[in-house]
């Protein structure tokens, strides 16, 4: 595939939620390297496009493209390239930070690699904090272990729901390392946000759902 | 269904059964770390049974006639009961969107997921049911055959019920809609095993009751997983 | 007649139709009905054993077989939904699941007052009277599902598979029913012995099925065409049809 066809690509999306038009004609292409900023008011619809390009939801109008081929909800090669760091935090509470993140490690992949766990808790300076039950942890120490499975995810394409809530200052570095890794490797980034993304302003682009709200 | 043929190559055993392993082990280890709550469930069993004879007579004669049916709604009662736990806190959590966005075959997923839920409730009714079958001047042979129907029948109730309880995420109404979708469909297996002993002790053999439960549990073994992850989906969507 | 069905499967064009086939169906209904109601409480002769009382298996009978029969095109639609994401099967599924539930209402009413001079009791456990109570639970889970789920495409896709396992249970649980019953065949009245019947009862009772059947379907056309309304509000040729409605 030459480098600059699309990796992921959107094609007049609509979602309507009850019997409301949420948000319609929404398009955009992203190629390798490129970060797709949604932003917009509450209830426009953010996080039900994400949803959408995870693969969790069908569009109400509109095909979306991997690798040049359309794909549906739940599409095995969606599967296979998503990582989906939704609002939900996918924490149990009564498992350590370890545990968590070596049930989804051992989700993808045959055997936890605890060594890389170890690694990646560092990463996001959680370290010290990863042996103790997830409930014990405060709201932003959760969101990095968020991060912590990012680093470990070996997926092309990451969807992220609000990355920045609850993130204290060391916290924006950890995840502007993470996003300039991801993209440096030639993923994609497509993530709904309030706040100023840390990334390089030329691999940014912006979709404003406001704008796609017709009715 | 749409899902189906969009997800069309087959996976192999090896994956299956590895994605079942590590639903099972998971909720396993989720299930023992509040064993508290097993043991409340175990308890709500043993009180329903006890409360019958209170409401009805200590007579043997009284208390013969009703045991079998009164062990086996008991356990319809305590599966019913235990069902939320099943998908709600993954479901709320969002472990239940990881798991379905995973390029492990969701069926064999949730598989792990029912079977953990029997060994953790329909299995102990089972073993508890011969204790407390006592209790009803129930004899030895009558209790192997209550226990054997339990063993056969109470997988069929967490199959049957994780339909019902994957259907009813985030839809209002939650424990009352679930046993309205759940309980009439339990029916047949209420029927069978209760039926069981009760050929027993009509002088037949309860060979018929035991084989059609178990070709039940096969048809529901077969085909629960696929309704089961489809249910997963919609939930989702 | 040369007939392009797939026009029919949008709700846009299938609007108008069902409107048609809705008011063709309830004429026959009440043609169908007056008939049959005259054959079987005027022209039907009084039964040798059980009286006046069987007449009401003119309405039982009918209401009966519809039970059955609707969850059957409940569970058709139900299916071609969920396989092909089609919108209005999944509409004419919800728009039967009403109608079902009364069928099975109306079949249970109608047994009691039979039962109560024919076995005196209005209840008995009958094998087939316990199997149409199971139905109705199942309807009544379908309907309770689908007003318990806010989003309509939701609600149609889950109720859908609902409907399509009860479908599968509905054969086991007739027939477990009908082997408990035969069990304890001791504390219950049997009924397989249909009383002999005359000519003109069965002609009164086939007249009576028709029109119940045509007035099933001409209601659950006409909800269809409630829902598409409900459901396309949003969209022009529903305001349109609005506005065309309120000029008149």
């Amino acid at each position: 595939m030459p480098l600059s066809s699309p990796l992921l690509e959107a094609r007049s999306l609509a979602a309507r939620r009850g019997y409301a038009t949420l948000f319609q004609g929404v398009s955009f292409a992203l190629v390798a390297g490129g970060v797709l900023a949604v932003s917009g008011p509450n209830g426009c619809g953010k996080t039900t496009l994400l949803r959408m390009l995870a693969g969790l939801a069908a569009p109400a109008e509109g095909e979306i493209l991997l690798g040049g081929t359309r794909v549906h909800p739940f599409d095995p090669r969606l599967r296979d390239a998503v990582a989906f760091n939704g609002h939900l935090p996918a924490l149990k509470d009564e498992l350590t930070a370890i545990e968590n993140l070596a049930a989804w490690t051992t989700l993808e992949n045959e055997r936890a690699d605890l060594q890389g766990i170890d690694r990646a808790l560092d990463r996001v300076a959680l370290g010290k904090r990863s042996r103790i039950p997830a409930r014990a942890l405060s709201q932003g120490q959760r969101r990095r272990i968020g991060l912590a499975r990012l680093a470990l995810s070996p997926r092309r394409l990451w969807i992220l729901d609000e990355p920045l809530t609850a993130l204290d200052g060391d916290g924006v570095d950890v995840l502007e390392a993470l996003l300039a890794a991801q993209l440096d490797g030639g993923g994609i980034v497509v993530a709904a946000s309030h706040q100023a993304l840390p990334v390089a302003a030329e691999r940014l682009h912006r979709l404003d759902l406001a704008l796609a709200h017709h009715r | 269904m749409s899902e189906a043929t969009t997800t069309a190559a087959a996976p192999d055993a090896a994956s299956v059964s590895a994605a079942f392993g590590w639903a099972l082990a998971r909720d396993l280890r989720i299930a023992l770390r509040s064993k508290a709550e097993l043991g409340v469930q175990l308890m709500f069993y043993v009180i329903v049974v006890s409360l019958f004879p209170l409401a009805t007579s200590p007579s043997r004669e009284v208390l013969a006639t009703l045991g079998p049916g009164v062990l086996w709604t008991a356990a319809l009662l305590a599966s019913l009961l235990s069902l939320p736990r099943l998908f709600s806190a993954d479901f709320s959590d969002g472990t239940l969107e990881q798991i379905a966005l995973s390029p492990r075959p969701l069926p064999a997923l949730v598989s792990g997921k029912m079977a953990a839920h029997w060994l953790t409730t329909g299995l102990p009714v089972a073993v508890l049911a011969p204790v407390l079958g006592g209790q009803y001047a129930m004899d030895g042979t009558e209790l192997g055959i209550l226990a054997a129907a339990l063993l056969l029948g109470t997988p069929i109730l967490s199959l049957l019920g994780a339909i019902g309880a994957a259907l009813t995420l985030g839809a209002r109404g939650g424990g009352s809609l679930l046993a309205l979708l759940v309980l009439p469909l339990y029916a047949p297996v209420l029927i069978f095993g209760a039926g069981a002993v009760d050929a027993l002790r009509a002088g037949m053999s309860a060979g018929p009751q035991l084989s059609l439960l178990a070709a039940g549990l096969l048809l529901a073994l077969v085909a629960a997983p696929f309704a089961v992850a489809t249910a997963v989906r919609i939930a989702l969507d | 007649m040369i007939v392009n069905w797939f026009r029919y499967s949008s709700p846009v064009s299938f609007y108008p139709l069902a409107g048609r086939l809705s008011r063709a169906f309830g004429v026959l209904a009440a043609g169908f009905t007056i008939a049959g109601l005259y054959i079987g409480l005027v022209v039907a002769p009084t039964d040798a054993t059980q009286g006046d009382a069987y007449r009401i298996i003119f309405l039982h009978v009918p209401t009966a077989w519809m039970a059955m029969l609707i969850y059957l095109a409940m569970a058709f639609w139900s299916a071609l939904a969920l396989g092909f994401n089609t919108r209005l099967s999944a509409m004419m599924a919800q728009a039967l699941a009403p109608t079902g539930a009364l069928m099975a209402a109306l079949a249970l009413w109608s047994g009691a007052f039979w039962g109560r001079p024919t076995w005196g009791t209005y209840w008995a456990w009958d094998a087939r009277m316990t199997s149409t109570l199971i139905l109705l639970f199942l309807y009544l889970g379908v309907i309770a599902l689908r007003s318990a789920i806010d989003d309509p495409r939701r609600a149609d896709r889950a109720c859908a598979l609902l409907s399509l396992v009860g479908a599968v249970n509905v054969p086991i649980i007739y027939f477990s029913v009908q082997w408990w019953n035969t069990l304890h065949q001791g504390s219950s009245i049997s009924f397989t012995s249909a009383p002999k019947m005359a000519m003109t009862m069965v002609e009164g009772l086939l007249v009576m099925t028709a029109g119940v059947w045509s007035y099933c379907i001409a209601v659950t056309l006409a909800r269809v065409r409630s829902i598409i309304v409900e459901r396309e509000r949003g969209s022009g040729w529903v305001a349109s049809l609005i506005a065309r409605q309120g000029a008149r």
